[in-house]
């Protein structure tokens, strides 16, 4: 496999819920969402009730996907900031590693001045974090010691299951 | 490349419909948009066309329910068929925990479907999967045409390693979650494996 899978640990995931938070308070956003590249929303901070969080996730990820082989064919490696200007409300995407993408949302309270200082801060902070769940969930993968892994004793009956 | 979640207890997995050009890959996820339950699904989004050919994806979300507390989750993809997209048919494949292959049974597609396949088993290397590895099952669609080759004849064709297959009728529905059901299960028991 050419990446690991994602597995996301409580601890990390309160701490990136934290830095979530910050961010989106200090950038005055309206809601700000990390997604990872397969399309998969990891996690969110603001208001995301009226948002089709799942459909954002995918879209973007596709608008990263799409941009990222546009840079490769002028010889980019990628292009790590995108940003949609609306009417109300505009949308920064930036990456974080190679992983996760880093999606704010801001209307005209806000900037993209400030948007893009407050991005920047996180990212080192959310970039930290992600290496350690590499690291982690590697090397609980090795040892073989998945606490509580709901998989080892999946059943076909359960998959049925999923299927009645 | 799933993503399971400890902390909201979810696994979400990525499945990728692949297939030539008209196939059936976005009618199969719409019969089954059609006939989840509202509270199973979230939006089909489809990337497509004025005339309907798909531009870059479909998507569907689906939550089919629980496996021992997890919430397991299902994101259903389609590639753009049509040769000419294929920088984009690549883009999607990234990060896929099960492939499922569509093929068309008409005879006058068959270099279509060899093609296809071929292409899947590229892209897939490009990224480092290998085919042979990755939970993988094949559907014949339009079996009800007249013109459809015979079950053999599309074994020997796209299926030399003897994969799972099954046989269906999209537009009607027929096979269309037995063949869900066949990759979900494969993409389940790797997770077994790997976990």
């Amino acid at each position: 496999m050419p990446d690991f899978d994602l597995v996301m640990y409580e601890a990390e995931f309160r701490r990136i819920d934290e830095e979530l938070k910050k961010l989106y308070h200090q950038a005055n956003a309206k809601v700000v969402f990390l997604v990872d590249k397969n399309g998969q929303l990891v996690a969110s901070a603001g208001d995301s009730s009226e948002i089709d969080t799942t459909s954002l996730a995918s879209l973007t990820a596709g608008n990263i996907a799409a941009t990222g082989g546009i840079a490769r064919l002028l010889g980019e490696k990628e292009f790590s900031i995108l940003f949609h200007e609306g009417e109300k409300d505009n949308i920064h995407i930036s990456l974080i590693g190679h992983r996760i993408i880093l999606v704010v949302i801001f209307d005209n309270r806000s900037s993209i001045g400030l948007v893009r200082l407050r991005v920047k801060k996180s990212t080192e902070a959310l970039a930290a974090i992600f290496n350690e769940i590499t690291s982690k969930s590697e090397t609980k993968k090795q040892e073989k010691v998945i606490d509580d892994s709901p998989f080892a004793e999946i059943t076909d009956e359960d998959i049925d299951n999923l299927f009645r | 490349m799933s993503f399971i979640n400890y902390s909201s207890r979810e696994i979400n997995c990525k499945i990728v419909y692949y297939g030539p050009g008209l196939c059936g890959k976005t009618t199969n996820l719409q019969h089954i948009y059609r006939k989840t339950n509202p509270d199973q699904k979230g939006k089909l989004i489809s990337l497509a066309t004025e005339t309907e050919r798909t531009l870059f994806f479909d998507f569907l979300p689906l939550a089919l329910g629980d496996i021992r507390g997890f919430k397991v989750r299902f994101h259903l993809y389609t590639v753009p068929g049509q040769v000419f997209y294929a920088a984009s048919r690549k883009l999607i494949l990234k990060g896929v925990d099960g492939v499922v292959f569509v093929a068309d049974s008409q005879v006058e597609r068959m270099d279509a479907n060899i093609e296809s396949v071929e292409d899947l088993t590229l892209n897939l290397q490009e990224q480092g999967y290998e085919l042979s590895k990755l939970p993988f099952v094949i559907q014949y669609n339009k079996r009800d045409l007249p013109n459809a080759v015979a079950l053999e004849e599309l074994n020997r064709a796209v299926n030399p390693d003897g994969i799972t297959w099954f046989e269906a009728v999209a537009t009607k529905g027929n096979g269309v979650f037995e063949t869900l059901k066949g990759v979900a299960k494969l993409v389940l028991m790797e997770l077994r494996k790997n976990y």
